[in-house]
């Protein structure tokens, strides 16, 4: 009743092409924004914004980085959490070594370092496919990490390996309070969810769909192969890059490089399998399952258990989330095996025809 | 498809009453300590020993004395897995359960998750500890004002066992090949500057060879060890790594009692699994094994016979990690003691003033005595300049059933070690562009 787009015409090519063509669509974006940016800044405590909220975003945007490439360009891909540690180690490197270089400017150029990486090992996905192009991702795991450890010269030649992120500053304001992080790490996620979900409806992100439903055919109709799948590799490590710089600066605040691992890589598939493969949305809600579920159980499960009178130890509480969790991926993955976001979809198109179903 | 939603549906209504109805923060009256634990994952075994007795040690205290001073201790586990990311939640959790003490000290025995805290516990004005690992150069309290790596730091001990070494052969090294087999990660590559100053220093030779996460693949390195045929290996490893290695090491025909591990690699999780392969290793460690101690009978007593005691496995109580575990709860105890000497008997301590109980500890033997604990751990004593309050540890050696020492307390050698980290904290003070001033 309420969510009908009756009425509602559609009268110039700008208006035929926005990004949410239903008005409750934008007005529901635009209260979402409204509480996002300015409620919960006001209302959120420490908590959520150290410990949920910021890994949130960041994870929401390298799944977003992941799922550019396997959702849309149909890339299996293993190394997410490498591409996020050369984005966090290239920030470190680009505020310590270049004296009052920007923050978002080193987050960019962070990112291209990204890119570039993601390209070179992208370039096998030229002529391998499929499982066999994952275990050539899966080197970039590997070789990153062993760069990073046996190179000193990137850790600052901290012995350690670990690096520890100098202060930010964005444009003369300092970032230093979890609120602060919060925002920045916010608006950084909108802009480039803005720019993902326009890469993906424009002419880029069809050729990345058409290469992935069946490269011959869209080789033969002249999509170039090789620039397609390298533009997705370098999209989809700047994504993973800039989330592993926010990683680093924003929630950890340090890093070592075997904190990279491929443990992390799986998340963050997981994420983009559990939420959607090919949607923008289902990145976030992704992410918002993997990271949120286990600290909710968390919550939950010793309250539940006094209530039962059952003898829960932490450890025992950690196995039942464990349990919980991989019986509802299964769930999931049996209910609706395209994730979360078709869910939404499913719900959204019932919306539209309530109360009367056809 | 309806059944399933309306389903999910009442399970989400469900779950929000239940988290409303959460119970409340800690109380106000009692010092509150967060323990960010791991009984699970990879690291789970160790973890249970070693919160096993950091979590008994805080009961044994209430049962037996009413907590500190008149002040009941409370406490809440979270378990971190070992895993960095969900040690900063858990941190983030517990800190504010309790608006006074926000958590008193924190002790996490994971170098990564250590790691991750360093400038947060500082915002937050919630003391960390790192017994024997962690951010060495944090030694400097004047960089580092709220990070403590009590008793021993990874260079400091690898130096006393250089001077175990020493001792062994007449007081030099000179001439000598050493083998340096490591954990290739933070934790096996901090030592390296330390052995190499004492290498120079000794004139002798290190190699050092590299073992790759988790380390249960370690062919080509003792392989090299056999062609280098030294005459010591220093071994930095831990978990799966340490047996893996004492195999090995049997395999190729290396004299296990020329093998000597750092603390990590000392407990009976890993030579208990290597068997026979593990007789006449030896290890650093800086608390002793045993239930032969005062305070872990009278553990075993007061807890153990009236099922209160936090261990399944009663018969790991006077383990290496066990009696490691109390060590770390009693010198946190012994800071808050020392921090309500100063700001006021029978009080709950904040953050902060547990911090200068921390700077302030002076653990002597008399007082181990007094608390039952002598010999447990070494005398500490710290000050702005030296977090560490110690850099001494035992060498032990395993007889094929249980540990057995083989020397006295031994102090690495500070004058070559402590210069190290200065340079090292300063360097670190530049890149963070702070100011090193010691907190009153």
């Amino acid at each position: 009743m309420l969510y009908r787009e009756a009425g509602q015409f559609k009268t110039s090519y700008g208006a035929d092409s926005q990004i949410f063509p239903i008005r409750q669509d934008r007005i529901g974006m635009a209260l979402l924004l409204a509480v996002a940016f300015i409620v919960v800044p006001l209302t959120g405590s420490e908590y959520w914004f150290s410990a949920i909220l910021i890994p949130f975003l960041v994870f929401a945007l390298a799944a977003m980085g992941l799922n550019v490439l396997t959702g849309y360009a149909g890339q299996l891909s293993l190394g997410s959490a490498a591409f996020m540690a050369v984005g966090a180690y290239a920030a470190y490197n680009f505020q310590l070594r270049i004296e009052g270089i920007p923050l978002v400017l080193s987050f960019i150029l962070a990112g291209c370092c990204a890119a570039a990486v993601g390209v070179l090992f992208g370039l096998p996905s030229l002529r391998i496919k499929g499982f066999y192009l994952a275990v050539a991702t899966l080197a970039a795991q590997f070789f990153v990490v062993w760069v990073l450890t046996k190179f000193a010269w990137f850790s600052n030649d901290s012995s350690s390996g670990v690096i520890s992120t100098p202060k930010m500053d964005f444009f003369g304001i300092a970032i230093n309070s979890p609120v602060k992080k919060y925002v920045f790490v916010l608006g950084i996620v909108c802009v480039m969810a803005w720019l993902a979900k326009n890469m993906a409806r424009s002419s880029t992100g069809r050729a990345w769909m058409a290469v992935r439903d069946m490269d011959v055919a869209a080789e033969v109709i002249g999509i170039p192969l090789m620039k397609t799948k390298l533009l997705a590799f370098a999209v989809s490590s700047f994504y993973c890059g800039v989330a592993g710089a926010l990683y680093a600066f924003c929630y950890l605040g340090s890093v070592e490089p075997d904190g990279f691992s491929l443990d992390l890589s799986f998340r963050i598939l997981f994420m983009v399998i559990i939420g959607g493969v090919g949607s923008i949305l289902g990145s976030f809600l992704g992410s918002a399952f993997i990271l949120l579920l286990p600290i909710f159980l968390d919550q939950v499960l010793p309250p539940l258990a006094a209530l039962l009178h059952l003898p829960f130890t932490n450890a025992s509480v950690s196995h039942i989330q464990l349990m919980i969790f991989g019986g509802l991926i299964i769930f999931f993955l049996i209910v609706e095996p395209h994730g979360l976001a078709r869910l939404w979809q499913i719900t959204k198109e019932k919306l539209r025809l309530w109360p009367f179903p056809h | 498809m309806k059944t399933t939603q309306q389903l999910m549906l009442a399970a989400a209504t469900a779950a929000v009453l239940l988290v409303s109805a959460l119970p409340a923060a800690a109380q106000t009256s009692e010092q509150f300590i967060a323990i960010p634990s791991y009984r699970v994952g990879p690291y789970g075994t160790n973890g249970q020993s070693y919160y096993g007795g950091y979590v008994d040690y805080l009961n044994y205290l209430n049962i037996k004395e009413g907590g500190v001073n008149g002040v009941k201790l409370s406490w809440e586990e979270c378990e971190t897995e070992y895993n960095n990311a969900k040690g900063v939640e858990c941190y983030e959790r517990l800190k504010g359960k309790n608006n006074i003490t926000h958590g008193t000290a924190i002790n996490t025995m994971a170098t990564g998750i250590s790691y991750a805290l360093i400038d947060k516990s500082v915002e937050d004005k919630v003391p960390l500890l790192m017994m024997g690992y962690g951010r060495t150069d944090a030694v400097d309290g004047s960089v580092f004002p709220y990070a403590f790596p009590l008793v021993t730091t990874y260079q400091m001990q690898i130096s006393a066992i250089v001077k175990f070494l020493a001792n062994k052969n007449g007081g030099s090294l000179a001439g000598k090949k050493i083998a340096y087999l490591y954990h290739d990660s933070a934790y096996g590559k901090e030592p390296i500057v330390a052995i190499e100053a004492e290498a120079a220093l000794g004139k002798f030779k290190v190699v050092e060879i590299p073992v790759a996460h988790p380390g249960n693949e370690q062919g080509a390195q003792w392989l090299r060890i056999r062609q280098e045929n030294p005459d010591y290996v220093i071994f930095w490893g831990w978990g799966v790594m340490n047996q893996t290695a004492l195999k090995a090491a049997q395999k190729v025909g290396y004299a296990r009692d020329k093998i000597i591990g750092s603390w990590w690699a000392g407990s009976e999780e890993d030579t208990v699994p290597a068997g026979d392969a593990a007789k006449g290793y030896m290890s650093a460690t800086w608390s002793v094994s045993g239930t032969s101690v005062p305070v872990i009978t009278d553990i075993l007593k007061v807890l153990y016979t009236t099922g209160k005691g936090n261990m399944q496995d009663k018969a790991k109580v006077g383990s290496s990690l066990y009696n490691r575990g109390v060590s770390a709860a009693l010198a946190t105890v012994e800071a808050i003691r020392t921090a309500q000497a100063k700001y006021g008997k029978g009080k709950v301590m904040s953050g902060e003033q547990v911090r200068w109980g921390l700077e302030n500890l002076n653990i002597t033997n008399a007082r181990l005595q007094q608390v039952g604990a002598t010999g447990l751990l070494p005398e500490i004593k710290t000050s702005c300049e030296n977090h560490e309050g110690s850099g001494k540890v035992k060498i032990q050696q395993w007889d094929g059933t249980k540990w057995v020492l083989v020397s006295d307390w031994i102090e690495g050698n500070k004058n070559l070690i402590h210069p190290l980290f200065k340079a090292s904290a300063a360097k670190y003070a530049k890149e963070k562009g702070m100011t090193p001033a010691c907190l009153k």
